[in-house]
């Protein structure tokens, strides 16, 4: 069911988006003019944190998302962010859980807002929405369904979800509510979306097996042999794309991919596209306008083959 | 005796005498095979208090050994030896000589937080991972890890200007880990994107690499922030004592 609220909603892109993650940035804010949503942009946003820097301290983690969410509130005057890159919404989502629910993470995030002169985030004044989330709330499957201009024809897909969009679970007390919500065990808003856009989603295991972005250029021969997994996988379910909605996993998938041919003999031929790409091509935008080109993972020639492009 | 899953135990705690002859019984050959008794001393009664005293280890006092998280590790699929619920229990145990075994895989935890959803007892064995990875470097058993490299060079330009570079943090990452930035599969990665990628992105690439992107009024934020690190330092200073063990040595070299 679509609702209202959330066809005006603050876009975080964040730093991945700006650099690697171009594709994932222009494709769902061609998605969102498409679909006549707005997303308007947070003012002087700041990195969330990513993965690193709580290794140097958590709540310095917590501090960066808090003050994304501030700006959000206190500049923009938005109750709702949407933030499409799996690592960003997980750390919104965890200083959220963390300053409602720990002293501690509290007072060190008021007392260095407080110190770098910034008004302080107050728990439970924004909600922080994934691109998934997003599309499903404010638009939902009957009006997408009712928006496709080019079906996905039976794109098979596999469904890769990664570790931050379900894990740790409790940061995410809106899923697992049952019917309708989002499942942590076995996720499915992108199968939804994309089924509605024509596609057959293949029985996919590794939907949230890690692809080891984390330390995909410090522990590069580990990272290699994940990807390998998850590739492979995809492959044996029969799949032809990796639909993806994070941009880590995607450049992990893009990079490990071509690693694991030159260090390892390994070659999988399958292509790996943002969730957002796909459901642009089904709404009838051109390739270039959804990032294709973008893209590491070469698949203009096999989406015109497939008459998709 | 023949010894069931022998291989469970280490070879240099085995010995098989070829000739044997106990109380005029000969156990020669097979069933001369012994597990040597072993009695441990050094505990360090204070491991688990200093791991608990590092960010993520605070809850390591929680586990009751069930092993959901080595058995959920996407780590311990491919190494065996990466084993996060007895790594828990020497530490909780104290057996300081047995988890330094381990020491140079132990920061290979991928974060990916299987171990945590699976946890029954909110251990948040992933921090628990960090923490030890932390100890380690900071005790000097290893030196800092390319994740601990690739950390500080992406949270030092966090903290200089509130946002991120990547290509920045690549160059930065390479050159403090001594290696060559132009590995043969970046480079073949760059060549694919180069083959249909706009030339107005690439000058934006370009651009920012100069200018770097920053958060605006961000000088306030970053004193606040690089205080708050050099107060954390001091405290995990504090908390492993090491500025008393460095104090100490340096009497000891001083006395010699």
């Amino acid at each position: 069911m679509a609702e209202q609220k959330y066809r005006t909603v603050a876009y975080y892109p964040g730093c991945a988006l700006e650099g690697s993650g171009h594709p994932y940035n222009r494709s769902t804010r061609a998605l969102a003019r498409k679909l006549g949503l707005t997303l308007e942009d947070v003012p002087d946003w700041n990195c969330c944190g990513a993965m690193e820097v709580k290794n140097i301290d958590p709540k310095i983690q917590t501090y960066l998302s808090a003050r994304v969410l501030a700006q959000t509130r206190h500049a923009l005057r938005q109750d709702v962010v949407m933030a499409p890159c799996n690592g960003c919404y997980h750390n919104l989502k965890k200083a959220e859980y963390d300053l409602a629910h720990d002293a501690a993470s509290r007072a060190v995030t008021e007392r260095l807002a407080q110190q770098a002169g910034d008004t302080p985030y107050v728990a439970g004044t924004v909600e922080t929405l994934h691109a998934l989330d997003w599309l499903k709330r404010a638009v939902g499957e009957d009006e997408l369904s009712r928006r496709v201009r080019h079906s996905l024809r039976g794109l098979r897909i596999a469904n890769y979800y990664g570790c931050m969009y379900t894990r740790p679970r409790h940061i995410f007390p809106e899923k697992d509510q049952g019917p309708g919500s989002e499942s942590t065990a076995k996720p499915h808003y992108m199968d939804d979306l994309l089924a509605v856009a024509g596609a057959v989603n293949v029985e996919f295991p590794l939907k949230t097996a890690c692809c080891g972005g984390a330390h995909t250029l410090s522990d590069s021969d580990l990272s290699t042999r994940l990807v390998v997994n998850i590739l492979q996988a995809a492959e044996a379910a029969g799949a032809e794309v990796i639909a993806t909605e994070c941009p880590t996993c995607h450049s992990g998938l893009e990079m490990h991919q071509i690693r694991a041919e030159q260090k390892l003999g390994i070659k999988t031929r399958v292509f790996i596209l943002y969730f957002t790409q796909l459901l642009g091509l089904a709404l009838g935008l051109h390739p270039r306008e959804v990032g294709v080109h973008e893209n590491v993972s070469d698949s203009l020639a096999f989406l015109r083959e497939r008459v998709l492009a | 005796m023949p010894i069931h899953e022998e291989h469970l135990i280490r070879p240099e705690n085995l010995t098989t005498h070829a000739e044997l002859v106990i109380d005029g019984v000969d156990v020669s050959g097979h069933w001369s095979t012994f597990i040597e008794s072993r009695v441990v001393t050094d505990y360090n009664e204070r491991l688990e208090e200093e791991i608990a005293a590092l960010p993520g280890g605070e809850f390591i006092h929680r586990c009751w050994q069930c092993g959901s998280c080595t058995n959920s590790c996407t780590v311990n699929a491919l190494i065996p030896d990466f084993n996060p619920r007895y790594w828990i229990y020497l530490i909780r145990t104290g057996m300081e000589a047995e988890l330094l075994r381990d020491k140079d895989i132990i920061w290979q935890c991928v974060s990916c937080n299987k171990c945590t959803y699976a946890c029954p007892r909110d251990v948040f064995p992933e921090g628990v991972m960090k923490a030890t990875a932390h100890w380690l470097e900071l005790k000097g058993h290893t030196p800092k890890s390319p994740s601990t490299h690739f950390d500080e060079v992406f949270t030092d330009q966090v903290l200089a200007r509130g946002r991120i570079e990547e290509s920045g943090i690549i160059r930065g990452f390479f050159a403090r880990t001594g290696q060559a930035l132009l590995q043969d599969w970046l480079v073949e990665m760059t060549k694919r994107l180069l083959r249909h990628l706009p030339l107005w992105l690439l000058m934006r690439m370009g651009l920012a690499q100069i200018l770097k992107p920053r958060a605006r009024r961000w000088d306030g934020a970053r004193r606040a922030l690089n205080n708050y690190v050099d107060e954390q330092h001091a405290s995990h200073r504090r908390a492993l004592g090491l500025d008393r063990l460095v104090a100490a040595a340096a009497s000891e070299l001083e006395r010699r």
